[in-house]
């Protein structure tokens, strides 16, 4: 096998990269595909908290590549997944300690044997996100239906499409369709609009995340709540499943309105 | 650098500053690259591979308007701060002298600027936090949601042509406007300066066949 590598990034912060990265790898290591993550944010780890892995590492990615240690060794097998895989970020170092050809070398070294090596990259612009896509196959942009967030989304997309990495994806996280309908959140349309790439996911604003982060247990392990349910379905679009998109409100037009557009090519 | 083979260029380059690691160690790099066109990918290689070696490629020197603008669209500086004698520009042979453009046939997104001495013209969207400068005029078929300076070397006669003008930041010559659509307004619209004010009006066919 030959594994796909997908990076999720976002330009700015707490959108929900690290969360999207842990349950789409949740969610397809859950289908029988063998799957790595590597928590490229080196010196802010916090995938290994997300996945509930913290208490076992003992080799990190900067051991790696400084050759401290075999990629084996750095490699976490989940217990309650076992085609499930964590390479964590060194904690005491910062984004200078890797360059983007030792990520290239890396994930290289990986992909004859994994199905998908997801990589979590770190907010902003810099050293850090140029590590993060340098191996990409795939490259997952997360944002929110924020202006702010929008707009770091926008100037990521064009750094994407420049290091000709593109077409970047959407997910679009942190919908509330409560406030949409009020008129206090920007609608789905108005960041398709913008962006205009292709969506891959719409996740609700769901509490069940904030308590799964805390324990450890992304919410993808079991599709039962709403953002589990929407991760899911967005791990079976990127295995080139047509899945429709969750219909979060119930008997709301917008969604129906949605699922044409992006039919129709999104712009 | 001199000619020949791109791939070739790039490995000598390499090896002249492995070759002085320590002078070139946290140097930060302009390169003069001739009429070499290459394309972002490769420029990004380079870079990436330069920092590899602990170098920082900030700036790339080029004849090339196309290389310019893919190192522009990587962040790159294009210019060094002693600006290099004009390029001359050759006359077309048709009966019309037009003026310089550059044509741009992409979105501009967040971060992206366009700068040239002459015309711009973009076809796709000009996003919020994106630029574009020209010394002459700027048309833009697509939406301006950004900033579009024409005239920045103090032409008043210069316009701002947009399909579709939502909040933006205009500038013409030495005057500025943060112009935000008015509801329900649309369709293209020229900007221009009238008695010292930017006046942004909706495009007439007729009126504005002009000279």
């Amino acid at each position: 096998m030959t594994a796909k590598v997908v990076t999720v990034t976002s330009g700015k912060g707490g959108v929900g990269k690290t969360t999207t990265a842990a349950n789409l790898a949740v969610a397809l290591a859950s289908h029988g595909d063998k799957v790595v993550c590597i928590d490229s944010d080196i010196g802010l780890r916090n995938l290994d908290v997300v996945l509930g892995l913290e208490n076992r590492i003992v080799y990190d990615l900067v051991d790696v590549v400084e050759g401290r240690c075999r990629l084996k060794q750095a490699m976490i097998r989940d217990k309650r997944l076992p085609e499930l895989y964590l390479i964590p970020a060194a904690q005491t170092r910062d984004k200078s300690a890797i360059s983007p050809s030792d990520m290239v070398n890396v994930c290289d070294e990986l992909r004859e044997e994994m199905d998908w090596i997801f990589i979590d990259s770190p907010a902003g612009i810099e050293r850090g996100f140029r590590n993060a896509i340098a191996p990409a196959d795939i490259v997952i942009v997360v944002t929110n239906p924020e202006v702010s967030a929008v707009r770091d989304a926008d100037r990521i997309i064009g750094l994407v499409e420049s290091e000709e990495k593109g077409p970047a994806r959407l997910v679009l996280n942190r919908l509330n369709p409560a406030l949409v309908k009020r008129g206090d959140m920007l609608a789905p349309e108005d960041v398709l609009e913008l962006l205009a790439i292709e969506l891959i996911g719409i996740v609700p604003e769901d509490e069940a995340v904030v308590v799964s982060t805390n324990r450890g247990q992304p919410v993808a392990l079991d599709g039962k709540t709403r953002a589990g349910q929407a991760f899911q379905n967005i791990a079976r679009r990127l295995k080139g499943e047509q899945v429709p998109f969750l219909n979060i409100e119930g008997a709301e037009g917008f969604f129906q309105k949605l699922s044409k557009m992006i039919r129709s090519g999104g712009n | 650098m001199g000619e020949g083979d791109w791939p070739e260029l790039e490995q000598s380059l390499l090896t002249h500053i492995e070759e002085q690691e320590n002078f070139f160690q946290g140097a930060r790099v302009a390169l003069e690259i001739g009429n070499h066109v290459l394309r972002a990918a490769e420029l990004g290689a380079l870079r990436d591979k330069l920092a590899d070696h602990g170098v920082t490629l900030w700036a790339v020197i080029s004849n090339s308007p196309v290389t310019a603008q893919n190192a522009q669209t990587l962040g790159l500086g294009t210019r060094l701060s002693t600006p290099k004698p004009e390029r001359v520009m050759r006359k077309m042979e048709t009966t019309l002298d037009g003026e310089a453009a550059i044509f741009v046939p992409r979105t501009l997104r967040s971060g992206f600027k366009v700068s040239y001495k002459g015309n711009v013209i973009v076809v796709g969207d000009v996003n919020a936090g994106a630029e574009i400068e020209a010394t002459g005029s700027v048309m833009i078929w697509g939406r301006l949601r950004g900033a579009a300076r024409a005239g920045v070397n103090g032409d008043a006669n210069a316009h701002i042509y947009v399909l579709e003008m939502n909040a933006a930041a205009l500038r013409i010559a030495d005057v500025d406007l943060n112009y935000s659509q008015p509801k329900g307004k649309n369709g293209p619209q020229v900007a221009g300066i009238q008695n010292g004010q930017i006046i942004v009006q909706n495009w007439e066919y007729k009126e504005k066949q002009r000279e």
